[in-house]
């Protein structure tokens, strides 16, 4: 499939080969309106994928609580840790 | 005239398809969707059905994942992956087994158990009332359809209407010529009956005044006549008479004796 060049920034990150990371994290757009619009588009992305479809399951809803049950997990690793069983692993 | 509900009609159908979100179709299940560019021309006319959705395995797990994993290690491969990454978060203690596993299991138990008995039931209530709202939607659309294509059907039959028109100009030209000949030959009767009075006039005229010149002139003679009748002509004429009645009554008087 050879399309016309498309510059390194402008591609997907699936599409992004694994040495011009670094310049396609250089160059997505840092500013506070870019920050949020890419936040906004990532929401939209998810809503229109996995909600607002014609016959959607319990995984839209339920892959939003995983993955807060994962993060919230994460950030209080630093108190769970205490709980632990054996000192070494 | 017949266009005004339509019109309101389309400002409802307007407000209601702003409601629906409605995107490009995604190809569901695979890794590298190819970009879509904006090849063909935006348009909303028909509307595009709702895309099929992403799908999820076991609920929380995204078929990509399975996908992505799939040419390199099978279709075992993302449940080894999962099997290898929890032995290793149970040994390593990064995940901690407390009384909040316990309540995890139990309100993940719970979940799980509400969602396969409740599931279908709830889905298929919200299939039918979304079915509903799409059916009412639709119905606007129709009655906004059958409406413009009467008031096409009523501007066809107008057209055709008009093309009368010539046929009517021809009848109001017949009536109004026709109007105009009787008007005219009234008239003319009316003119002609006119004259013939008058020459009738003139005609009673001359008779009349023929007539009047006879009798005045046969009782002129007459008056003469009997003015020249002197006294003495009328004694000789009386004397006569009598002398001619002796004469006639000896003949008679001899008749009847003979």
């Amino acid at each position: 499939m050879a399309d016309r060049a498309v510059p390194v920034v402008e591609k997907r990150l699936m599409e992004v080969k694994l040495g011009e990371i670094g310049t396609w994290v250089g160059g997505r757009d840092f500013t506070p309106n870019g920050m949020i619009s890419s936040v906004r588009k990532g929401y939209e992305r998810y809503l229109n994928k996995y909600i607002h479809v014609k016959k959607g399951g319990i995984g839209g809803l339920s892959m939003v609580l995983a993955s807060y049950v994962v993060l919230s997990y994460v950030w209080s690793f630093d108190h769970i840790k205490h709980d632990r069983m054996r000192k070494y692993h | 005239m017949a266009l005004l509900p339509s019109i309101m009609l389309s400002r409802v159908i307007a407000v209601s398809a702003s409601g629906l979100k409605s995107t490009a179709p995604l190809g569901a299940g695979l890794v590298q969707a190819s970009r879509s560019l904006h090849t063909s021309s935006p348009s909303l006319a028909p509307v595009p059905a709702l895309p099929e959705g992403g799908k999820v395995r076991h609920g929380i797990l995204p078929e990509e994942f399975f996908q992505l994993l799939y040419p390199k290690t099978g279709a075992t491969g993302p449940y080894m992956l999962g099997t290898g990454l929890s032995v290793w978060l149970l040994s390593k203690e990064l995940y901690v087994i407390n009384h909040e596993t316990v309540a995890a299991l139990t309100v993940g138990t719970v979940f799980v158990l509400g969602v396969k008995k409740f599931g279908p039931s709830f889905a298929s209530a919200m299939d039918k009332m979304e079915e509903e709202k799409v059916a009412w939607i639709e119905e606007v659309k129709d009655q906004a359809m059958t409406c413009y294509a009467d008031a096409i059907e009523e501007e066809k039959k107008e057209q055709w209407r008009v093309e009368g028109r010539s046929m009517l100009f021809d009848a109001k030209r017949n009536n109004v010529s026709m109007l105009l000949e009787t008007n005219y030959r009234e008239r003319l009767h009316h003119a002609n009956h006119e004259v013939k009075r008058r020459l009738d006039y003139q005609l009673a005229l001359q008779h009349l005044k023929v007539r009047m010149e006879k009798e005045h002139m046969v009782n002129w003679v007459e008056k003469n006549v009997v003015g020249s009748i002197t006294a003495q002509q009328e004694q000789e004429s009386i004397a006569k008479c009598i002398s001619d009645l002796n004469v006639l009554a000896k003949n008679i008087q001899a008749k009847a004796t003979a």
